[in-house]
């Protein structure tokens, strides 16, 4: 029999079954490929249109016209600079519809982002790892069953509904009446609120993704603490959340990038007013809401105030490739010390 | 195998340590007095009435899902833990039932402590695996208290050098040996041990034996095998749950595992049941 097996394996090894079965496989595999493709595919492209019409702010044409230009007449074009580099990064104005003297100083944009993603980190962070912690370490099978799917419910909840919460409660309601009783006024659009708005919309973000990591903690650890006389307090702060530290940080930096690209919330919020400022009751205008507003106006194609989305939407872009680097570079880092 | 009247089904190691136990009147460190465990629905222990002898090692043995780990978890209260749990009578520990109101499981765990079945150092260094104990309980713990504990789990000179290394770093008999010396650190009273050495290859095994042989001087071993070899080899006495979470015989391990007096027990000593 076993010389059998070896010159004649038997039905099923060998045969037409067997190769459309390897066709299938193959064929299968192309498919789930190609799909992945498609993501990689569309960012590389989102990046390449980016940057070429990044070039068309900068310069008087795109970089792919003035190749194209310079290909067919066989010489290099000249290019017209419209826009220094130093005055995109250094100015302190962002005037781009002013009629004398348009001024692109992108550092206000991004100071106005930067300035309500803080913000918002000081309202998501604290709470929402709280909240984890809660449902991870304190809350009943049963209360988690139930909390945690409500929890999510309001990550669900449309941006521009957070907008309006905004302007129609917590300006009016809960900021202005308290300010007031110190003297200080606030405007219909302003950072705190903005700040309020995207730090609880971005409070579900942190909660779940740390409290999975918080679960992920094998029960042997929590065991070994609750035999030595650890409460649970002591059980969470020092077994669960360094064991966790990666997914939380993960949650966080995944919560701060959302909040950079968060858009109709923080234009309804914070206003259209773009201002170099720090302070919190100012109306300024973020890189989205100036994307965004700039989008609805009648900007030509082509024109400096066009293209300058294009340069805005790069910084943004850079701004969460960035976020979403640090995320990696910690999951990796802290993986190894903790599993 | 067959076993003449008087041969010892299963050799002990008792004997060496008889004259020390005849000094020594038996003092009850823990008892139980009619204890019923009840996960949800399923009764997980029938009624178990115990006296735990202080400084021996008592062991419990019995086949699979009879009881045993649930009674272990009993007297630390780490069942505790579990939701759906439910216990009715009494453990006492030093005559006071545990499970009275004005008891407070984090103090009584620190009476009490346990090692588990799976070695489970925290990813910490081997100093702070050590010192947890002690400092969840808001003592300081100098390098004494480390080396102390280290030696007293024959762990010392292999990781003298190394204390700021990560626990994770050691073999899995190093991890067990290390959680034995996080558990006497705070210098509790009863060392419960749950299958500490059933993932642990022979030789690691072994030496967690030897230790616990050592333990017994100065603290009160409870522990959970299912390998009877074992029981024979390291206890004094030896309870006997079978299925339904009843204990079946509790007696001197001599006498369990040459003379028992229930025929079940004798069974499942001589591998007829379990």
């Amino acid at each position: 029999m076993s010389t059998d097996a070896t010159t004649d394996p038997g039905p099923g090894i060998t045969g037409d079954v067997a190769a459309a079965d390897q066709r299938r496989d193959r064929l299968i595999r192309r498919v789930l490929f190609g799909c992945t493709s498609i993501t990689v595919l569309t960012t590389i492209a989102i990046f390449v249109v980016l940057l070429d019409n990044t070039w068309g702010f900068f310069f008087d044409a795109t970089f792919s016209q003035w190749l194209v230009r310079s290909v067919t007449s066989l010489t290099v074009e000249g290019l017209t600079q419209r826009i220094a580099v130093t005055e995109f990064l250094f100015d302190t104005e962002w005037r781009p519809s002013h009629a004398d003297d348009p001024r692109f100083g992108i550092m206000t944009l991004v100071s106005a982002t930067v300035l309500i993603t803080v913000g918002a980190a000081f309202v998501s962070i604290p709470i929402g790892t709280a909240a984890a912690l809660y449902l991870s370490e304190y809350a009943s099978v049963r209360t988690r069953k139930y909390l945690k799917p409500t929890l999510e419910v309001l990550a669900g909840v449309p941006t521009i509904v957070y907008g309006f919460f905004a302007v129609s409660f917590v300006t009016p309601v809960l900021l202005r009446p308290v300010l007031e009783l110190f003297g200080l006024s606030i405007g219909r659009n302003n950072v705190l609120s903005a700040m309020v708005v995207v730090g609880i919309m971005t409070i579900p973000m942190v909660a779940s993704i740390s409290e999975d990591a918080m679960r992920a903690v094998p029960d042997d650890l929590r065991n070994g603490a609750y035999a030595l006389g650890a409460s649970k307090y002591e059980v969470s702060t020092s077994v669960v959340l360094p064991a966790s530290i990666s997914g939380i940080f993960a949650s966080y930096i995944l919560a701060v990038s959302r909040a950079i690209g968060e858009t109709m919330a923080v234009t309804l919020a914070a206003g259209a007013t773009p201002t170099l400022t720090a302070n919190p009751l100012a109306e300024v205008q973020t890189m989205t809401a100036y994307m965004v507003t700039t989008m609805r106006s009648t900007a030509g194609v082509g024109s400096i105030t066009y293209q300058s989305l294009f340069a805005v939407g790069l910084v943004l872009f850079l701004m969460t490739l960035v976020a979403n680097l640090i995320n990696d570079y910690i999951k990796r880092r802290y993986r190894e010390v903790y599993r | 195998m067959a076993t003449g009247e008087n041969e010892p089904l299963i050799s002990t190691a008792v004997t060496s340590r008889e004259t020390e136990r005849s000094a020594r009147a038996d003092e009850t460190i823990l008892e139980a007095r009619g204890l019923d465990v009840h996960y949800g629905e399923d009764r997980a222990l029938r009624e178990v009435t115990a006296e735990i002898p202080e400084r021996k090692v008592t062991a419990i043995i019995g086949p699979s899902g009879c009881g045993k780990s649930t009674f272990l978890r009993s007297i630390n209260r780490m069942n505790d833990q579990i939701e759906v749990c439910r216990v009715e009578g009494d453990l006492l520990f030093r005559g006071k039932n545990v499970y009275d109101d004005d008891v407070d499981p984090v103090a009584l765990r620190r009476k009490i402590g346990q090692v588990f079945q799976k070695p489970n150092p925290f990813p910490k260094s081997i100093r702070d695996n050590v010192t947890y104990g002690l400092r969840v309980q808001g003592k300081s713990a100098t390098d004494d208290d480390v080396e102390r504990a280290l030696r007293g789990a024959a762990l010392w000179s292999e990781v003298e050098g190394k204390l700021d290394s990560s626990g994770l770093d050691l073999s899995g008999g190093q991890q067990q040996r290390l959680c034995i010396a996080r558990a006497i650190a705070p210098d509790p009273e009863v060392v419960l041990m749950d299958e500490p050495t059933s993932a642990l290859d022979p030789v690691a095994a072994s030496k967690i034996e030897d230790l616990i042989a050592e333990l017994a001087r100065e603290y009160t071993v409870v522990i959970v095998t299912h390998n009877m070899q074992q029981a024979a080899r390291i206890s004094d006495e030896t309870m006997v749950f079978l299925t339904g979470g009843e204990l079946v015989e509790f007696d001197d391990t001599a006498t369990i595992f040459e003379n028992p007096a229930n025929q079940a027990v004798e069974d499942y000593i001589t591998g007829k049941f379990g």
